[in-house]
């Protein structure tokens, strides 16, 4: 698959970003896909491709008064929006659409117009952990933490810094919801949660959205933006109940994703200048960072806290603030799409200077997906 | 109508073996005759090597703590703090429960301590497989 030759040349976040009860969810799909459109220049009639979640993209594309000739509505949690990506830049050099528009919505926090999908008393979810109780994913995805914990030696703290440190990010970025420093000692002061996860350490709930336009790298100077490419991508799935993931120190959906994404983009790690790394909760940097190979191990804690994803640091890290401090509506994963979009672009409010290759690696439900994007401001 | 509020599970063909078994306080897993696969949840079918050759059998009900959180807001029917926990079933598998006669605290929840099955009744049909510290059992 060449997908190296596939750029995104149209992408935006929702108008607004927070408490939106004025606005539906499928509003929020149109209203970042109007910005996205007006953002290199089209409208719905330049659109042949709809890709989306959370909605059908029947919904979306009728909305939007698009009758596509490629659609695509794999929905496996908040990493669809990358695997979108993936589907589309094959779908592009197939030649089954040449326009592809994918989009996010979510009434989070308000719920207005929200599609919520709860697995049936049936399901082997519904059977084999509902009943003992978990409330959602706070409850659910950080089952893994304690056995993280035993296994490599990891502290309370170092969940804790991972908070810390993007929340200095956060800082950055006129558009994060949080700005104010935080400390380890205010994280673990924050209220209980879900032993060992306390606030500070699950995402934010909002509402908002975002949308990407794809088009072939040949196109892609025909538009008023910067072109981003798409290097390499992955996906992959295992399992959609917690309990049943194979080992809770190393997501193997995370494994097969990023290997796949690196391998498609021949790059290496050390080439790797921006990352975002799905933050629905504190360990999925510390997962993240040793699933994709950036650390062994038992080691991402110590990476962290040695400020190498920090400002001014080696990795740039969730440069938005993240799911914990930038905003998080249920599917966080087009918003770190968008922040890799920017950074290649140059227009992030963090900027990392002269970044040339960003990494974007999303979950979807409880370690149950992933999906991976190597996105590059140089035509390959 | 019962008064149990938690969510009850609704068995399917494939799966009612496995609450049968749980009616009779027996804890049934499946193995492969052809691999010697042991697994759940229940499938006709060895999710190792696609083979249909599955029995059924039951289980030591003997497991370790694997991992938990301790969920601080009850949805109904339950009390904030509870255990959720996932146990690795001496036979090999791992499952979510709730861990009963024992403090709902970290200080008690260590990892790796061996546990045994005990079941609850929910409903006339359904009955939950828990677990509890083994009686007079050392780390």
């Amino acid at each position: 698959m060449k997908q190296k030759s596939v750029a995104v040349v149209g992408a935006s976040e929702t108008t607004e970003l927070g408490k939106l009860p004025h606005m539906s969810q499928i509003q929020l799909h149109a209203d970042a896909a109007l910005n996205a459109m007006r953002d290199c220049g089209l409208t719905a009639r330049d659109i042949d491709g709809v890709a989306t979640a959370g909605q059908t993209p029947v919904e979306t594309a009728h909305y939007l008064g698009i009758t596509p000739s490629w659609v695509d509505g794999t929905a496996v949690g908040g990493c669809s929006f990358m695997i979108h990506v993936r589907h589309a830049a094959a779908a592009i050099n197939e030649g089954l659409c040449n326009t592809v528009l994918i989009t996010h919505g979510e009434s989070g926090r308000s719920g207005i117009g929200r599609n919520r999908v709860v697995p049936a008393p049936s399901s082997l979810i519904g059977q084999f952990e509902f009943p003992y109780g978990p409330m959602g994913p706070p409850t659910m995805f950080p089952m893994p933490v304690m056995r993280y914990m035993k296994e490599m030696g990891a502290t309370h703290e170092d969940f804790a810094m991972v908070a810390v440190i993007q929340r200095e990010w956060a800082a950055k970025n006129p558009r994060a919801t949080f700005h104010d420093p935080i400390s380890v000692d205010d994280v673990l002061d924050s209220r209980m949660i879900a032993y060992p996860f306390r606030l500070l350490q699950c995402c934010l709930v909002t509402d908002g959205g975002g949308a990407l336009i794809l088009v072939s790298a040949e196109r892609a100077n025909d538009f008023q933006t910067k072109p981003v490419y798409i290097l390499g991508t992955g996906e992959s799935v295992e399992s959609p109940m917690i309990s049943q993931m194979k080992n809770f120190t190393s997501s193997s959906a995370f494994r097969v994703s990023g290997a796949k994404a690196f391998g498609e983009s021949g790059i290496g790690h050390n080439d790797v200048d921006h990352m975002m790394i799905y933050d629905a909760f504190a360990h999925l940097p510390i997962f993240g960072l040793e699933d994709l190979g950036f650390c062994e191990p038992g080691e991402a804690a110590g990476f962290i806290a040695g400020r190498n994803t920090a400002p001014g640091g080696k990795l740039p890290l969730n440069t938005n603030g993240g799911g914990l401090s930038y905003a998080h509506s249920g599917m966080y994963g087009m918003f770190a799409l968008q922040e890799s979009v920017r950074q290649m672009r140059g227009t992030a409010p963090a900027q990392i200077e002269g970044a040339k290759i960003s990494v974007c690696h999303g979950v979807g439900g409880m370690f149950s997906a992933s999906g991976t994007i190597v996105f590059s401001n140089e035509a390959p | 109508m019962s008064d149990y509020l938690k969510p009850l599970p609704q068995p399917t063909p494939e799966t009612q073996p496995f609450w049968d078994g749980a009616k009779a306080g027996e804890l049934k897993l499946q193995r492969c005759g052809d691999c010697d696969h042991v697994y759940f949840p229940a499938r006709p079918f060895c999710p190792a090597c696609s083979s249909r050759k599955v029995d059924w059998f039951v289980a030591s009900g003997r497991a370790r703590l694997h991992s938990y959180v301790i969920n601080h807001r009850a949805p109904p029917g339950f009390e904030a703090p509870y255990v959720i926990a996932v146990v690795e079933l001496d036979e090999g598998p791992r499952m979510m429960t709730n861990l009963i006669d024992c403090a709902q605290t970290p200080e008690a929840m260590i990892l790796d301590m061996p546990l045994e099955v005990a079941f609850e009744k929910a409903t006339d049909d359904i009955f939950l497989p828990k677990f509890r510290p083994s009686a007079g059992a050392s780390q």
